[in-house]
């Protein structure tokens, strides 16, 4: 699944959270979205998926204009969001938060069980029928994303799964995010861990104070240690 | 013992209807956010239609069983029609325009009932199986009342397994806790608004449908419900099926008891509890944090300035125009004129307390009603003279305002609302059966003005002046620092706060400040009529100001002055042509709210200064 | 030298997880102090804490020497600390300067009055702050049409009204152009200054505090773990490991990097 994305702007009250943010994600590649915390990256994603009320660009996925519709059909048109607070249904179990993911299998796209979301997260099986409000930090991460996975998405966007995330679980994770990518799927990753973000990108676009400072491929922007010094170092 | 055990079951019985009308109101607000009045008009229907199809007034004769069902789910197809037609347009108006639209198919739905079915009592028939009573600890207890005791759970039982078990369920619950989230992975929320409409229409339509039995159907149930419906909803919490199991059951059992025991005071019981419950938890038993109402959508909303000097020579006009009025009308003329300013002064009142202070009331015809009880009181059983009897009612509305207002300053928003409506009611029951004092429904007569003010020329007079004196004083407190208090705290409680305003004691003050204000015209109002009834206190008083201000547009000063006077005059021009006129008034409403989600002077206010910015940019 | 503000041991969790951890420092007279880390360590948790919109577990907050733990925002605000938020906080019914007057209103207690009108109160001084942060020339303007760098200084304004000894400013240029930021931390520091307030601030944009700040504390999931000068907290690899990804952190099998 193609998502690009064409002077997008955003705005809470009047102030204005996104400058004329471009961005493109071409199928079966994962795009890092790079920034310190405040740049904009989770505004970025939110007003994708049509939660930023003021917003204006232009959103096109597989050649359909996205950019006004709801909320709902943007899910269901292939494009799975998995936001930054995790938004778990902490009320419901998380077998039942899984089910409130599910949508019909998609061609062209990886089709989701909850048994073989299980096997992508193991920790999440035993979990199975606890309140997603009392399991970990970590799981709800898994969850999050497994949740979104259960709508079969063709192209995903993750905003900033290793926060707060202990190493060893960033590298399940990363691990995760890899198994996601080798059956195809496009993926938008806001991170602020560059080390998850270099591990699995193949280009980077890095955002600062709402306006896109940089774009290349991973290698571009490892072999210049400026840039993050520039963008994302304190 | 025994006799604790029967009137705890009497109890249970009674619980079960006021369950299911209060589980549905709850999920629908939980998923919708939409306060439903409607909600008590399904309950009506459901009885009214239950009736009609068991008896076989049309058509053929369903029998008992079938024909509960069969009005139960007729009840749910009506909901759902309802959330195709009307609400789906107002989704996106400010919460209060929505609640005004559900009150319009609530008068529409009574004048319908009348047109229907007849203003006479329906007696519905036994259920067959379950008539008679079965003894029990030796006494005698229906059978069917036994049915009731068992519903309740079932349904609760019902509702868990639906909830739990089922997609549709588990989506529900998602998006009750959050919609957007919900949406965004691609729950689609127009059909499930419209489902959950469906099935708390349904709860509703059974609630009415099962009472058949065991009361008489008659056309003011639908009020009666939606008061303690939300009484049971705040003491349980919104949004929470299982809290409005417990809390009906309460409610129910403090009737039972506190009819035989203490008869006079089942009311303040009730009222205790409630006060009690929500002082600890004040988002009720089982609720989740506040659920913010908006009084407007507010986003670019203009300051509140002074009046321009257009406006001021407007109303100076009016009250020009008023004070010639006795030279032309004749004295019914006159009276129209004088209970128009009457509720001019008490909508006034009203916009203070929500537009100026935020704080929405759908009760605030307690402090109306307390205003003209005080008046009449003092009359009766003082031999007071006119002036000191009005000031008792002043008082007595005020000290009424200070009371309800300590509690509702502790909470927000909705729960805030539908606490003034249970106090509203508390006081209008209180009016209702304390006949040793209040006369109960007969009401007190020979509340006549003093002698000097007797003539309908010279009371229009004084109304006037008290009308105008009045809404001058108010004015003037807006725009003192008080009035200015209030509007910080409606505008910011973070900024307020942050300022040093202590928010309670500032929205304390101003709940008295209306509520002594209302008084005013509730004095007025009881002299004007000679004689106070408890409708004063009653749930229309309270509505009746939440359209007049919501019509005039809810920021705008004047607003209030419009409203009212349009409302009024719509209610008695076409009372005068016909006994239907609720449902023509129903359908402006909806009209209007559709037309209209700013409010008439907001939204002709809108149009003039487009217009007047047009023409000052054109050349 | 007494410090205006010191927090010792400060914690707060929340369910399961401790957003605030044993966190102690000091602002000094006259001090801008920065506070900065990643998302979810804790900074806005701490901010609301000693801004009393929030109750600690543990610790203590002291302004001078009174104790501010367990105080209502509005109490805290008497001892003489103001406040900005994140997203601007402001009164849409009232005009610019009557924001100000309203503030000036409350802090001279005079707002049960109900017969004097307001905005005649305290004009003068209400149009001297608005001065001061350059917004005269909008003094009669409604707040719904300021741009938001003007909502921001009016916000400033309203801080200033009682003579505050301690800011508190969250984020104080989220939202704003980069222009306008500098603008603004420059208006602010240059008050700060001439009145001897001390200011304790969030941000994101490194480069407004690293202009302004004169020492930067930063937190990580919920503990302090620098403080210093800003050189010095730049040097701190510490820091940059936070801000950057652990490098410690195993790399995922078939990672291309």
């Amino acid at each position: 699944m193609r998502l690009e994305v064409h002077k997008l702007c955003a705005f809470y009250g009047r102030a204005q959270i996104l400058f004329d943010v471009s961005l493109k994600l071409e199928r079966g590649e994962v795009v890092a979205l790079l920034g310190r915390n405040g740049a904009g990256k989770s505004t970025t994603l939110k007003s994708i998926v049509g939660l930023v009320e003021q917003r204006s660009g232009r959103v096109v996925l597989d050649g359909r204009d996205i950019t006004y519709a709801p909320t709902a059909h943007i899910a269901r048109a292939g494009l799975g969001y998995v936001p930054e607070d995790r938004r778990i249904f902490t009320e419901l179990t998380v077998a039942e938060n899984l089910l409130v993911g599910r949508q019909a299998p998609r061609p062209g796209a990886p089709a989701w069980t909850e048994k073989s979301l299980f096997h992508l997260f193991p920790n999440l099986a035993e979990l199975s029928d606890r309140p997603a409000g009392e399991i970990s930090g970590g799981e709800q991460q898994m969850l999050t994303i497994a949740r979104t996975l259960m709508g079969n998405p063709a192209a995903l966007m993750l905003d900033e799964p290793s926060e707060g995330l202990a190493p060893l679980i960033v590298e399940q994770l990363g691990k995760a995010i890899l198994t996601l990518k080798q059956q195809g799927l496009s993926i938008l990753l806001s991170e602020q861990n560059l080390h998850l973000a270099r591990a699995i990108g193949d280009r980077v676009s890095i955002i600062e104070k709402g306006r896109i400072r940089f774009e290349g491929t991973m290698a571009e922007f490892a072999g210049d240690q400026t840039i993050s010094r520039m963008f994302l170092a304190v | 013992m025994a006799f604790v055990v029967i009137q705890f079951l009497n109890g249970l019985a009674s619980a079960a209807d006021l369950f299911l009308v209060s589980a549905g109101l709850s999920i629908i607000f939980g998923v919708t956010r939409i306060v439903n009045f409607a909600h008590g008009s399904f309950y009506m229907l459901g009885a009214y239609l239950a009736f009609t199809l068991v008896e076989g007034v049309v058509g053929p004769a369903l029998g008992f069983w079938p024909g509960i069902v069969a009005a139960a789910v007729a009840v749910a197809i009506l909901g759902g029609l309802l959330e195709v037609t009307l609400l789906r347009r107002i989704y996106q108006a400010p919460e209060l325009f929505q609640l005004l639209a559900t009150f319009g198919v609530v008068l529409i739905v009574q004048d319908l009932v009348l047109l229907v079915w007849g203003p006479e009592d329906r007696i519905g028939p036994r259920a067959p199986g379950l008539e008679g009573a079965v003894s029990l600890l030796g006494h005698q207890f229906p059978r069917y009342d036994l049915f009731l005791i068992a519903l309740g759970p079932i349904v609760l039982g019902a509702l868990f397994l639906l909830f739990r078990r089922t997609r549709w369920g588990i989506l529900v619950r998602a998006a009750t806790q959050d919609r957007e989230m919900a949406a965004a992975l691609g729950v689609n929320e127009r059909w499930l608004f419209t489902s959950v409409f469906v099935l708390g229409a349904f709860l509703a339509g059974l609630g009415g449908a099962v009472q058949l039995p065991r009361e008489a159907v008659h056309h003011t149930m639908d009020l009666e419900i939606i008061v303690e419906a939300f009484v049971v909803v705040v003491i349980g919490g919104l949004g929470s099926v299982t809290g409005a199991f417990l809390a009906s059951i309460i409610l129910a059992e403090l009737n039972a008891f506190g009819i035989v025991i203490f008869p006079e005071v089942t009311l303040v019981l009730v009222f205790l509890v409630m006060a009690v419950v929500l002082v600890i938890r004040p988002t009720g038993l089982l609720g989740r944090p506040e659920f913010a109402i908006r009084a407007a959508s507010g986003v670019a909303e203009p300051p509140i300035t002074p009046q321009s000097e257009a406006a001021r020579n407007w109303v100076f006009a009016g009250v020009l125009g008023l004070a010639v009025l006795p030279v032309v009308a004749d004295a019914y003329v006159l009276s129209v004129a004088t209970e128009i300013m009457i509720f001019v002064l008490f909508a006034i009142s009203l916009q203070f307390l929500m537009g100026i202070s935020g704080m929405v009331s759908f009760g605030h015809a307690a402090s109306f009603g307390l205003g003209a009880y005080g008046a009449a009181l003092m009359i009766k059983h003082a031999g007071a003279p006119m002036e000191l009897a009005f000031l008792a009612g002043i008082g007595l509305a005020a000290l009424g305002a200070l009371v309800i207002g300590w509690f509702c300053v502790r909470l927000t928003g909705v729960y805030l609302a539908m606490l003034t409506l249970a106090f509203a009611q508390i006081a209008w029951s209180v009016a209702f059966q304390w006949y040793g004092v209040t006369g109960g429904d007969n009401g007190i007569l020979g509340v006549w003005p003093a002698a000097w003010a007797a003539s309908p020329i010279v009371f229009f007079y004084l109304t006037l002046a008290v009308t105008t004196l009045a809404l001058v004083i108010l004015r003037r407190i807006i725009f003192a620092p008080f009035g200015f208090g209030l509007r910080a705290c409606r505008d910011s409680v973070l900024r307020a706060e942050a300022i040093g305003i202590d928010r309670r004691q500032v929205q304390w003050l101003g709940f008295a400040v209306a509520g002594a204000f209302a008084g005013v015209a509730g004095a007025l109002y009881a002299f004007l009529k000679g004689s106070v009834f408890p409708d004063v206190l009653a749930v229309p008083v309270s509505v009746d100001g939440l359209v007049m201000v919501l019509l005039g547009g809810i920021q705008r000063l004047n607003g209030p002055i419009v409203g009212a006077l349009v409302y009024k005059l719509l209610q008695i021009v076409l009372a005068s042509y016909t006994d239907y006129w609720r449902l023509v008034i129903g359908v402006i409403i909806i009209g209007l709210v559709v037309a209209f989600p700013q409010g008439i002077v907001g939204f002709f206010g809108t149009r003039l200064d487009a217009l007047l910015v047009q023409r000052r940019n054109s050349p | 030298m007494t410090p205006v503000l010191s927090v010792e041991g400060l914690s707060k969790r929340f369910g399961g997880v401790t957003a605030v951890d044993d966190v102690s420092f000091s602002v000094a007279a006259g001090e801008l102090l920065a506070m900065i880390g990643p998302n979810g360590a804790g900074k806005s948790t701490c901010f609301n804490l000693v801004g009393g919109q929030l109750k600690p577990d543990r610790g203590r907050v002291r302004l001078f020497d009174h104790d501010l733990v367990g105080l209502p925002p509005r109490r805290i605000w008497r001892f003489g600390v103001g406040r900005t938020f994140q997203i601007t906080a402001v009164f849409q019914s009232m005009t610019v300067v009557e924001n100000v007057q309203m503030a000036l209103i409350s802090g001279r207690r005079r707002i049960g009055a109900l017969w004097p009108k307001a905005s005649h109160l305290y004009v003068d001084e209400a149009l001297e702050l608005l001065s001061r942060v350059g917004m005269l020339d909008q003094a009669d303007r409604a707040c719904s049409v300021l741009a938001y760098g003007d909502l921001k200084r009016l916000e400033l304004a309203v801080a200033l009204a009682n003579a505050p000894k301690l800011l508190l400013m969250d984020e104080p240029t989220a939202g704003m152009a980069p222009a306008e930021r500098i603008e603004l931390m420059q208006l602010t520091s240059s008050i700060v200054r001439e009145r001897g307030i001390s200011v304790l601030f969030t941000e994101h944009d490194m480069d407004v505090v690293f202009a302004h700040a004169n020492r930067i504390i930063v937190l990580n999931r919920g503990r302090l773990v620098a403080a210093g000068v800003p050189a010095a907290v730049r040097a701190d690899p510490s820091v940059q490991e936070i801000y950057l990804g652990s490098a410690g952190t195993p790399a995922p099998s078939g990672s291309p990097a």
